[in-house]
């Protein structure tokens, strides 16, 4: 029994948990703030959609193990070893879904709305937080909800460079094929994502405006 | 530059295109205040774009739109439009608002304060013939298709504009609610004495609406003018739309 992982790492699963859910954290935190105004962005400017959607769509095709081993060899700040090129590479890989979303849910707004809302003489601005952002929030949220499942996985592989988190169990547990120790990685990360997925879904929900709320749930 | 007050909205030569295609071409019309023109037409005909020429959603190619004297063009739109108040179909109110805050819209926008605001909406919503106390804190999709359309109606009244716009407000109602809307905008204007620019393709709501009906066909405007003239009209589309009439 003392065996099982969750009592011979405990304090170790800890802190490794703390590491992980600050890069996460730090990382969507910054995804959040530059795709949702980026996705705006191209909404209003349709001629960029495609090359920051394109460039945002290759980061996300880049193997997540390559792009952590080639930002070692990019000289700092943002490249090298530990908690930043960490979450350099993870912000990226969280851009796709928060932009993408952003633009597909303000774009689906019905255009009868909009136009009404110019067309009673509100400007961009406020047609934009008053009514766009409002109607578009659930798909918005969506997006970072994903990015937030994705980097908690993805996460996990910062640890090949010096960046910490659960991956260290992981890596380890894989260099003395050990499956405690992997487990000891696999299902905190598993745990966080689910928990995280679940609280976004909830944020989601109390954001969403009650007039357009589904009457399920 | 005055505004000319013998004249509420001038068409001066206006076309419009679209990639080159004209959706509508050559108006030349004027609209008297305190006037209800009817635009009549089939789909496609070009009466929801002449609409939205006026409150500067769509700017003419060539020629000009002048609203109480002044081109469109030289408007500040935002200020141009909430002069006129604009109803369209069904979808018009923002599903996340409530009733209260749909009506009150462009007074908030306006920055009255909140006092002055409710007190206008609790009035508007009297004037529409629907109870505050029930319908101020409900939400569009909480409401009958009848009830949409009069909160519209009440919307576009919120800062009393001079102007209104409506774009097949009745359209999607069933008959019988449609023919109370009918008359209840009919007394609505009597009072009220706007100008009104109607857009429909039911001629019998041209009829019983209009001071005036302007038949509208392929981007054209075939004929402006009184029931009685359109019923004396040989054109073809005219006669079309004549045969609508109760066939019963």
């Amino acid at each position: 029994m003392s065996d099982f992982f969750l009592f011979k790492y405990g304090w170790e699963i800890l802190s490794h948990t703390g590491e992980h859910l600050f890069l996460v954290g730090i990382s969507i935190g910054i995804a959040t703030l530059v795709g949702i105004p980026l996705g705006i962005l191209i909404t209003r400017q349709p001629k960029f959609s495609q090359p920051i959607l394109g460039i945002a769509n290759i980061m996300q095709t880049i193997p997540s193990l390559a792009l952590f081993g080639f930002l070692i060899s990019v000289p700092p700040p943002i490249g090298g070893i530990g908690d930043t090129p960490a979450i350099v590479a993870l912000t990226l890989y969280s851009l796709l879904p928060i932009i993408r979303n952003t633009y597909v849910g303000i774009n689906g707004v019905d255009p009868a709305i909009r136009e009404v809302g110019r067309g009673m003489g509100m400007t961009d601005r406020q047609l934009l937080f008053q009514v766009e952002i409002p109607l578009a929030i659930g798909v918005i949220l969506a997006g970072v909800r994903v990015a937030t499942v994705i980097a908690i996985g993805v996460a996990t592989i910062a640890a090949a460079i010096g960046a910490g988190g659960l991956g260290v169990f992981v890596f380890r547990g894989i260099a003395v094929v050990n499956n405690q120790l992997i487990l000891a990685g696999a299902v905190p990360a598993a745990v966080m994502a689910v928990l995280a997925d679940f609280a976004i879904g909830w944020l989601e929900y109390l954001l969403t405006p009650t007039g357009t709320r589904k009457k399920e749930k | 530059m005055p505004p000319n007050n013998a004249i509420a909205v001038e068409f001066r030569d206006v076309t419009y295109s679209l990639n080159r295609r004209p959706l509508v071409s050559n108006l030349n019309f004027t609209i008297g205040p305190g006037e209800t023109v009817v635009l009549l037409g089939r789909s496609g005909s070009g009466k929801t774009t002449t609409m939205k020429l006026i409150n500067s959603l769509l700017t003419p190619t060539t020629g000009e739109v002048r609203v109480e004297g002044m081109s469109t063009v030289e408007w500040n739109p935002i200020k141009l439009r909430r002069q006129i108040g604009y109803v369209i179909q069904e979808t018009g109110l923002f599903p996340h608002f409530t009733v209260e805050r749909n009506v009150g819209l462009v007074p908030s926008l306006e920055g009255w304060n909140s006092d002055r605001i409710r007190q206008r909406v609790f009035e508007l919503l009297h004037l529409v013939g629907l109870d505050p106390q029930v319908f101020a804190r409900r939400y569009p999709h909480e409401l009958s298709g009848g009830q949409r359309q009069r909160i519209g109606v009440a919307r576009s009244l919120a800062a009393d504009p001079p102007i209104l716009l409506m774009d097949e407000p009745f359209g999607a109602l069933d008959p019988i609610t449609r023919l109370e809307l009918q008359g209840e905008f009919r007394r609505l204007q009597q009072d009220l004495g706007k100008t009104v620019v109607f857009v429909t393709h039911d001629i019998q709501e041209a009829f019983v609406l209009g001071s005036r009906i302007g038949l509208m066909q392929e981007g054209r405007l075939l004929l402006l003018g009184t029931k009685e003239e359109f019923l004396r009209s040989q054109l073809p589309e005219a006669q079309a739309f004549m045969q609508c009439l109760n066939r019963v």
